[in-house]
């Protein structure tokens, strides 16, 4: 997985609530057998960024000029809520995001970001004011992620800091993949298995 | 110290606790299906890794099939195609029990679990689909998860996971006449929100829940996720064992009455606390629809459409929805009913439908679909003979799968098309691009298909 330290980007202001995971990446898109070269990114949030003849909506942020190359996402509470797709997180890294900053997050998407090298940054709601502000300002709106110190710092130099789980925070730093990290506890694995087995041998069929 | 349901599913499953707060936790069952397995496996087998415990896994494929009467022979979209021969592949290369198109057995993965018995009390069930939370109907802790961690389950058979907080949603009273577990969930989400459960795993409790059969309550934690909570649960009961009993997979003979034994000390303990209650009585509940893109967006049939007042995402919502403030909800008029889905495609819901159109006909601009949830539904519908009275009212009645509910088969509404639908999701989109979703349950989905209108079914 590719690790999180540091990231210095753009950050484009998506100011609304509610976005759901079949508007970040509708179902006909999920019709892939693999994971990488998807291509899933010039797909993300196709029915808001595109109009029917596929031609590009001025009015989406993520079209005009300053914010195309955006890595941040500044947005508004219960971002990814709706189907466990981790279809959508793929699609905004495939586009170029690699941290979303907003009040809350519905729980799958939440934890999906993290499988995949995505900061997903909660913050309260008058902080996420500030920071659409700041957002608003196009090109020149350069925020710094720094994962390590746990901050972040605004064009004007305004430093906020956020919480992490540690755990997920180290994985991220680190770049792990958790499932290595995990079959290292194969033997505790095992015992558990051994114990239940005699307590609810019906959870076996083997 | 009193536990909750959530607290002794969750401290039962313990496999190691870390110093974080962050638990490896065991699951018993993982139920897969075509769209988000592929990459799993892929992952799996690139990694040179094998399955933990094959047996615990069940593999059938529902979103992509189609479900028309020829579905044999039917050809399906090349990409649809792609993904249910990699998922039948990858069942025989890694050892995975898979049930074929095909098969009477075959239909939507929360409808199949329950129906063979893989589904059971106490357990820990996941599956790469968010409507995992309708398990938790039978005292399971259950929810969906990303692709990620259905490849984390299948090589360790674990996850790593914080215990989420406990919420309790209690629906004391009788219901209504014309009122079900889908206006129950409905409302809840109306008086919640769609984050309303975020973080939390809410336990539904009180007579309204108790007296709901296993179908009423599954559709009931089906919505669970809806209501931003990833799993939703309801104690195990006299009503859930007789469900269990005799089912393919469930435990026979001494092995049922020790689980039973077992299952019995689950409920929730006298004294146990709850870190957030909401309460509400069942006589209030009347049926509901959905008038917006979210299933927040919910009223009572008897309401009307919403003014935005300067809210820019209802002003949005409407201007899809095609609406306007202050119309009569039921003067909205439709053009499709979509019966069906791992919400609403159960025999009771069938029965719903069959019990409001016996002897009406759809109104002629209506186009009406019954999907089954699975060919054991379908077959026992037919044995009971509703399929006749929901042809007889002009009703299409096909085969199972996840059909119209998110569109990824050929089953989709047109661009404006209006559709009464007994599915979860009313997103932008959902069940076809700029398609009109209003969701409701069976019985008012079936009033709605004579009327030709969003209908109290009530008066009908």
């Amino acid at each position: 997985m590719d690790k999180f330290i540091r990231l210095s980007a753009v950050a484009a202001p998506l100011p609304m609530s509610n976005i759901d995971t079949d508007m970040i990446i509708p179902q006909q898109f999920l019709k892939t057998i693999k994971r990488t070269g998807l291509g899933l990114g010039k797909h993300a949030f196709t029915n808001i960024r595109y109009h029917d003849d596929g031609t590009e909506r001025a009015d989406f942020v993520l079209n005009q000029p300053a914010y195309r190359a955006a890595e941040i996402l500044v947005t508004g509470e219960n971002f990814g809520c709706g189907s466990s797709r981790e279809h959508a997180p793929w699609a905004l890294k495939d586009f170029g995001i690699k941290c979303i900053i907003a009040p809350s997050f519905a729980d799958i998407f939440y934890g999906n970001c993290f499988k995949n090298g995505l900061l997903p940054i909660i913050l309260p709601q008058d902080t996420i004011d500030l920071l659409m502000d700041d957002a608003g300002r196009g090109a020149n709106a350069i925020i710094t992620v720094d994962l390590e110190k746990q901050e972040i710092s605004g064009p004007d130099g305004g430093v906020v800091s956020f919480e992490i789980d540690p755990y997920r925070r180290h994985c991220l730093l680190n770049g792990l993949d958790d499932i290595g990290l995990t079959l290292q506890k194969k033997d505790v694995i095992k015992d558990y298995e051994a114990k239940t087995r005699l307590s609810q041998p019906w959870l076996f069929k083997d | 110290m009193q536990r909750t349901l959530y607290d002794k599913l969750w401290d039962s499953h313990i496999v190691e606790q870390q110093e974080d707060g962050n638990c490896l936790i065991y699951i018993d069952r993982q139920i897969i299906h075509e769209v988000t397995s592929p990459q799993a496996f892929e992952g799996l087998a690139n990694a040179g890794r094998s399955l933990a415990q094959p047996a615990a896994m069940l593999a059938v494929p529902d979103h992509n099939v189609p479900t028309g009467p020829d579905r044999a022979t039917a050809i399906n979209a090349e990409d649809s195609q792609i993904q249910l021969d990699t998922l039948e592949k990858n069942c025989e290369t890694f050892g995975v029990d898979y049930i074929p198109m095909m098969d009477v057995r075959q239909g939507i993965v929360h409808i199949v679990g329950p129906e063979q018995g893989f589904t059971l009390p106490g357990m820990t069930i996941v599956c790469g689909d968010s409507h995992t939370s309708t398990h938790g109907a039978f005292g399971a802790l259950a929810f969906g998860i990303g692709t990620s961690e259905v490849e984390h389950v299948m090589a360790t058979q674990t996850l790593i996971l914080k215990r989420q907080k406990n919420m309790r949603i209690d629906v004391d009273g009788t219901l209504g006449q014309g009122v079900s577990a889908k206006d129950i969930a409905l409302a809840i989400i109306g008086e919640i929100g769609t984050a309303g459960g975020t973080g939390h795993v809410i336990e539904f409790t009180g007579s309204a829940i108790r007296s709901l059969s296993m179908e009423g309550r599954m559709t009931l934690c089906n919505m669970s996720i809806e209501a931003g909570a990833r799993s939703g649960i309801i104690a195990p009961d006299q009503v859930t064992f007789d469900y269990v009993m005799g089912r393919p997979q469930s435990p026979k003979g001494a092995g049922f009455e020790q689980a039973v034994s077992y299952w019995k000390t689950l409920p929730t303990d006298d004294g146990a606390t709850y870190d957030k209650e909401i309460f509400l009585k069942a006589e209030d509940i009347i049926p509901q629809v959905t008038w917006g893109t979210s299933p927040q967006d919910v009223l009572p049939i008897t309401g009307s459409v919403p003014s935005a007042n300067g809210d820019a995402g209802i002003e949005r919502a409407l201007d899809y929805m095609g609406l306007e403030p202050g119309q009569k909800l039921q003067d909205v008029k439709i053009d499709r009913v979509f019966v069906g889905s791992c919400t609403n495609g159960r025999i009771e819901d069938v029965r719903a439908v069959a019990d409001v159109v016996k002897g009406r006909k759809v109104a002629d601009h209506v186009t009406a679909w019954v999907v089954p949830g699975s060919g054991l539904v379908k077959a026992q519908a037919e044995d009971e003979g509703l399929d006749q009275i929901l042809i007889d009212a002009g009703f299409d009645w096909r085969e199972p799968g996840c059909s119209m509910c998110l569109a990824m088969n050929a089953d989709k509404l047109g661009p404006q098309e209006r559709c009464a639908s007994t599915s979860n999701r009313n997103f932008e989109g959902r069940q076809g691009p700029k398609g009109r979703t209003h969701l409701m349950s069976p019985a008012m989905a079936a009033a709605a298909a004579i009327t030709g209108h969003l209908t109290d079914v009530r008066e009908l």
